[in-house]
């Protein structure tokens, strides 16, 4: 019985209290939906092996966003721009010169970045770096949690309806392409969709953090599971799970929100490393002894 | 005299200004098994990657029963069987998924199998004798069911143009066996088949036609024409190694 009073006791401290606030209704609400969401893409960039390109569309996104906030056009229209023509940048270096992918890629982002930096610190605004950087989730205004929810659906649709074609590209574009799909669509999709999810991340996580989203979930549930479908619900919830959670722990520890999402969700992909029952390292080497 | 299927009219191709393919020129029947020999980087990829129109000629055309490349794309009409090596084989999808991406040029905008597509699925997995594996990961065959699954899917696609890239390589005798048995079917049924190999052993035994390639056409026709010492030592520059070594008398013996 005492346990019981214990644990409802602790129960409504941790997770009901702090709903008192709005702003943290507010939150808890954003930091769900962009775990969704941001989940959601990270399945195709961990199987098209995006993971470096996701950091370089994230960072390079910034100028885009100062100019927006700027000009007072939605971020995410700044961003798109940006994030696309980052993409169209490097892939117009590497066709034009001798310098290998990766060199190009870490060129370029750093570059957008920078102009990024320069840009925040020179124009006269209320704009607050460290909140573009590290996230705000706390503080969100309700203009942000529109856009934020308009990139949402925007990105969850387009991933319903082009499922099965983007699985496809990912998997076998040769394949893709022969049967006549326009592979340059889909990956300017998948690229825009990037963009978007990276300034709806943004919001929560910060710049630098929101390669973590857009990866890690994706990376943990294809520990998890042999099938597209199972990974993406996996990832789903895993990114949803540590999202919430995050955002409640950083509440109550009073630290870097975006900070307390990307551990939790780090220490969920070390869990299932070890333990996951066929891809884990556990299983693995036991089954190596069964081979021997 | 069947109807020309694949039709490659003075193809040249470039990359960023250098030529990988020069005046290449090839007729296919229907019912056509033909061997692609050459050595890596005499063109093979790229003269597939002419016929599925995935490089555009700096000269020349390339028909599919008389249609242009787009429209053969969208009429599914040319299947290719990748190499084993360009496949991510722990891609998280099953064997079934995968021959039923044979038929997503057949359905619509969301890719919902209908019932058709079910049944084309099955027969052709049955055909390779993968039915019962269907529910594996593809990274749980073996080489040769990897490969029986791949084909699966251009089996699945319908094409009457089948483009087989290495089909041989890392493939166990009896998997081979049933690849030459339903190749032999489908030349029946009229399909053309265009295969790529360096394995010349295994031509001689079931190929019809043989196009020798090193950056252009050295020569091209009936396999007992074309496969002569002295066309062999020109597309392999001399060295004709497994032609008449030890692998060719091994592989006699079917």
């Amino acid at each position: 019985m005492d346990f019981i009073q214990w644990f409802i006791q602790g129960f409504s401290y941790w997770f009901v209290t702090p709903m008192q606030h709005e702003f943290m209704v507010k939150a808890i609400l954003v930091s769900a939906l962009v775990g969704l969401v941001c989940s959601a893409l990270s399945c195709y960039m961990t199987l098209k092996g995006w993971a470096l390109m996701g950091d370089a569309v994230s960072h390079a996104v910034l100028p885009g966003v100062v100019i927006a906030y700027v000009m007072n056009i939605p971020l995410a229209i700044g961003a798109f721009v940006f994030g696309v023509g980052s993409v169209v940048a490097i892939g117009f270096i590497k066709a034009k010169t001798r310098i290998k992918e990766d060199t190009v890629i870490g060129l370029v982002f750093t570059g957008f970045f920078a102009l990024g930096l320069v840009l925040v610190s020179k124009i006269r605004s209320t704009i607050d770096l460290t909140h573009i950087l590290f996230g705000n989730v706390l503080g969100i205004s309700d203009s942000d949690i529109i856009q934020t929810v308009i990139i949402s659906v925007i990105t969850l649709v387009t991933l319903a309806i082009l499922r099965k074609d983007l699985i496809l590209f990912c998997f076998d574009s040769t394949h893709a392409r022969s049967i006549g799909l326009n592979t340059t669509f889909l990956y300017y999709t998948l690229l825009s969709l990037l963009s978007l999810t990276a300034v709806a991340g943004l919001q929560t996580v910060g710049i630098i953090l929101v390669v973590a989203m857009l990866v890690t979930p994706g990376a943990t549930a294809y520990l998890l599971s042999d099938r597209f479908d199972h990974m993406t619900l996996i990832a789903m919830a895993l990114g949803v799970f540590s999202s919430v959670m995050g955002t409640y722990i950083s509440y109550h520890i009073d630290g870097s929100t975006g900070g307390c999402i990307v551990v939790l969700q780090t220490i969920l992909f070390v869990l299932a490393m070890i333990f996951a029952p066929k891809h884990g390292i556990i299983a693995q080497s036991k089954n190596a002894e069964i081979n021997y | 005299m069947g109807n020309i299927s694949i039709n490659i009219e003075n193809v040249t191709v470039a990359y960023h200004g250098k030529v990988a393919l020069h005046s290449a020129s090839i007729k296919l029947e229907e019912g056509t098994i033909c061997g692609l020999v050459g050595m890596n980087g005499a063109g093979k990829s790229t003269l597939f990657k002419a016929i599925m129109g995935f490089v555009k000629p700096v000269r020349g055309t390339v028909s599919i029963h008389g249609l242009p490349i787009r429209q053969v794309q969208k009429r599914n009409l040319v299947a290719y069987v990748p190499q084993s090596e360009e496949v991510d084989w722990n891609f998280p999808v099953n064997v079934y998924d995968v021959v039923m991406m044979g038929r997503y040029g057949y359905m619509n905008v969301l890719r919902i199998p209908r019932s058709i597509d079910k049944q084309v699925v099955q027969e052709s997995l049955e055909r390779v004798g993968l039915w019962d594996m269907r529910f594996k990961q593809i990274g749980e065959l073996s080489g040769g069911q990897k490969k029986r699954a791949f084909f699966a899917r251009a089996l699945a696609q319908q094409g009457t143009v089948l483009l087989l890239d290495e089909p041989f390589a890392g493939v166990d005798i009896k998997t081979e066996k049933l690849m030459i048995d339903m190749l032999m079917e489908l030349r029946q049924a009229g399909y053309t088949i265009l295969i790529s190999t360096h394995d010349l052993s295994s031509i001689t035994t079931f190929c019809d036609q043989v196009v020798l390639i090193n950056r252009t056409i050295l020569a091209y026709g009936n396999t007992s024409e074309v496969f002569t010492e002295e066309n062999l030592s020109r597309t392999f520059g001399g060295s004709v190694g497994d032609f008449s070594g030890t692998k060719a008398n091994s592989r006699n013996q079917y």
